[in-house]
């Protein structure tokens, strides 16, 4: 059931007391979250069925194809302004050939599926949390309730598998593109030969960065995924809710992506 | 057919139902009237279970509500139709694919069968030329027909509105209670209707309930409704200058 009723917090008089109630609170929201999404990954064997696939193919292309202009200047400039400030540091060693090895490496571990993450969820997150967030302050999350069809189906599966597999094809974009961007300057700016360039780029990155990039990816997207559907469904207060469910998916999600983004680092390259 | 036992119904520290007890019989159109704040809507949303009792029970044809999950519930909420507030329609689903949406959710039924049937309800509430059009793009009045055949198109044996005439002209909400009145007539449906309106109460109801801070004061036919001696139903009634001798014939003149 996702109408949920407000959460109450006692009146406390003893600050630990009040600190313990808002972990609890936390604890239990997060909770609701991660119930959500996971009951939405039960739903994915229905993708293509006759009810759902509409719905899944609209998402697939609004995450995937309707981010591309946005993501595609992003990538792009990260990989320039990247090969510009390592370039610089490279040529005072006389070494600014290895900038192509610098920015595919540093693209594909971190800052490709880091860089997606943040435009997808300032952009996907913050669409799904005010589509949501509107749905149920007018009731109409309500009114598919009733009518006995789960919104976790009906909403939260297609959203979620899009950005499941959007995100590692998006993030593989964001870090061919980057790639590209940096070859321009090294190319432009930093008389590197692009064949010397692209050769740097094989010999540094391994296979290895790019799976680890891409799982971290598609951990994002799940992540974006569950933060958003929760704000959006424990939407209250009309406009002014609807407002602060977008701007709470957008911090959130951010957060969490770096923190996640930290921690996969770590267990990949302990 | 539905009971409500002992209710209570508390928001925090708030209560909002105390002890709140209704039966309403099958078949029949019962509104529940009162003042803002007076539980009414609270008291709708318990019987489709979008709100759980504090304490106290809610009861379908012998049916805890209260306890009831996943298939169970949806197999008794499968008998309802919602009339909301908003209407609550899909803003992205045309008027047409809004009333379809639970035939082709819910049902095996063929798109032959559900565009006659669609049809059928849209010529029922006329919106029959409105059928392809956004809620967006169509009044206020007609969102709320939109959501009343939506509501309609399962063949519920309940149906709730949760005011249905609130925000509408006084034309316009003559016509939603006529519809109101009609869809009982032709489908022997237990009604419960929310509402602020005495006019709309006292023209499509057989007996009308008045909650006062979480409770029923009064449950009685209309007519005896317009003679209660109960103080806060007089309040009620003189604050909508509704006057005894004037409305002596009312419903029947209103709905023949």
């Amino acid at each position: 059931m996702i109408t949920r009723e407000p959460y109450y917090c006692p009146e406390c008089t003893s600050m630990f007391a009040r600190w313990g109630y808002k972990g609890l609170s936390f604890s239990q929201q997060v909770g609701q979250a991660m119930l959500v999404t996971l009951r939405a990954v039960l739903y994915i064997p229905l993708m293509f069925s006759k009810r759902n696939r509409h719905e899944v193919w609209y998402q697939l292309f609004f995450t995937g194809i309707k981010s591309l202009p946005v993501i595609s200047v992003v990538a792009l400039f990260t990989g320039m302004i990247f090969a510009v400030q390592t370039g610089i540091e490279l040529a005072r060693f006389g070494q600014e050939v290895q900038v192509g090895g610098a920015v595919t490496v540093v693209m594909l571990r971190e800052m490709g599926p880091f860089m997606t993450g943040l435009i997808i969820a300032a952009s996907v997150g913050s669409s799904i949390a005010a589509q949501l967030g509107t749905m149920t302050v007018s009731e109409e999350i309500a009114a598919l309730e009733i009518m006995s069809i789960d919104p976790i189906r009906f909403l939260v599966m297609p959203r979620l598998l899009a950005l499941l597999v959007m995100m590692p094809m998006l993030t593989l974009y964001t870090d061919l593109l980057a790639v590209a961007g940096g070859a321009i300057i090294g190319v432009t700016q930093l008389g590197v030969d692009v064949q010397a360039y692209l050769d740097n780029a094989v010999l540094y990155a391994e296979l290895k960065d790019l799976y680890t990039g891409l799982f971290k990816a598609f951990c994002f997207g799940f992540i974006i995924c569950a933060v958003a559907c929760h704000e959006g469904f424990t939407t209250t207060g009309g406009a002014v809710g609807v407002g602060k469910a977008t701007r709470s998916t957008v911090v959130i999600s951010f957060l969490v992506i770096l923190v996640t983004g930290f921690i996969l680092t770590r267990i990949f390259y302990n | 057919m539905i009971k409500f036992e002992n209710v209570i119904k508390e928001f925090g520290n708030v209560p909002v139902l105390r002890g709140f007890n209704l039966h309403i019989h099958k078949g029949e159109t019962i509104s529940l009237v009162g003042t803002s704040g007076a539980g009414k809507s609270v008291t709708l949303k318990h019987m489709v279970r979008l709100l759980t009792p504090t304490r106290g029970d809610v009861i379908i044809d012998g049916t805890r509500i209260n306890e009831l999950n996943g298939e169970a519930l949806g197999k008794i909420r499968s008998r309802f139709g919602y009339l909301f507030q908003s209407a609550a329609l899909l803003q992205w689903l045309t008027v047409y694919e809004n009333v379809a949406l639970p035939l082709r959710e819910n049902t095996r039924m063929s798109e032959k069968e559900i565009h006659e049937k669609v049809d059928a309800v849209l010529g029922k509430v006329g919106l029959e030329a409105a059928a392809e059009k956004l809620p967006a793009s169509i009044s206020g009045g007609m969102q709320k027909r939109a959501g009343l055949a939506r509501a309609v198109v399962t063949e519920p044996d309940i149906l709730l509105y949760d005011e249905p005439t609130s925000g509408l002209d006084p034309v316009t909400s003559r016509t939603i209670d006529e519809l109101i009145h009609k869809l009982q007539k032709d489908l022997g449906v237990t009604s419960v209707v929310v509402t602020h309106d005495m006019i709309s109460a006292l023209t499509i109801s057989d007996r009308i309930a008045m909650l006062h801070q979480g409770e029923v004061v009064e449950v009685t036919p209309p007519r005896e409704f317009l003679h209660s001696k109960n103080e806060i139903v007089r309040g009620f009634l003189d604050s909508q200058c509704i006057h005894t001798e004037f409305f002596e014939d009312f419903p029947e003149r209103i709905l023949q």
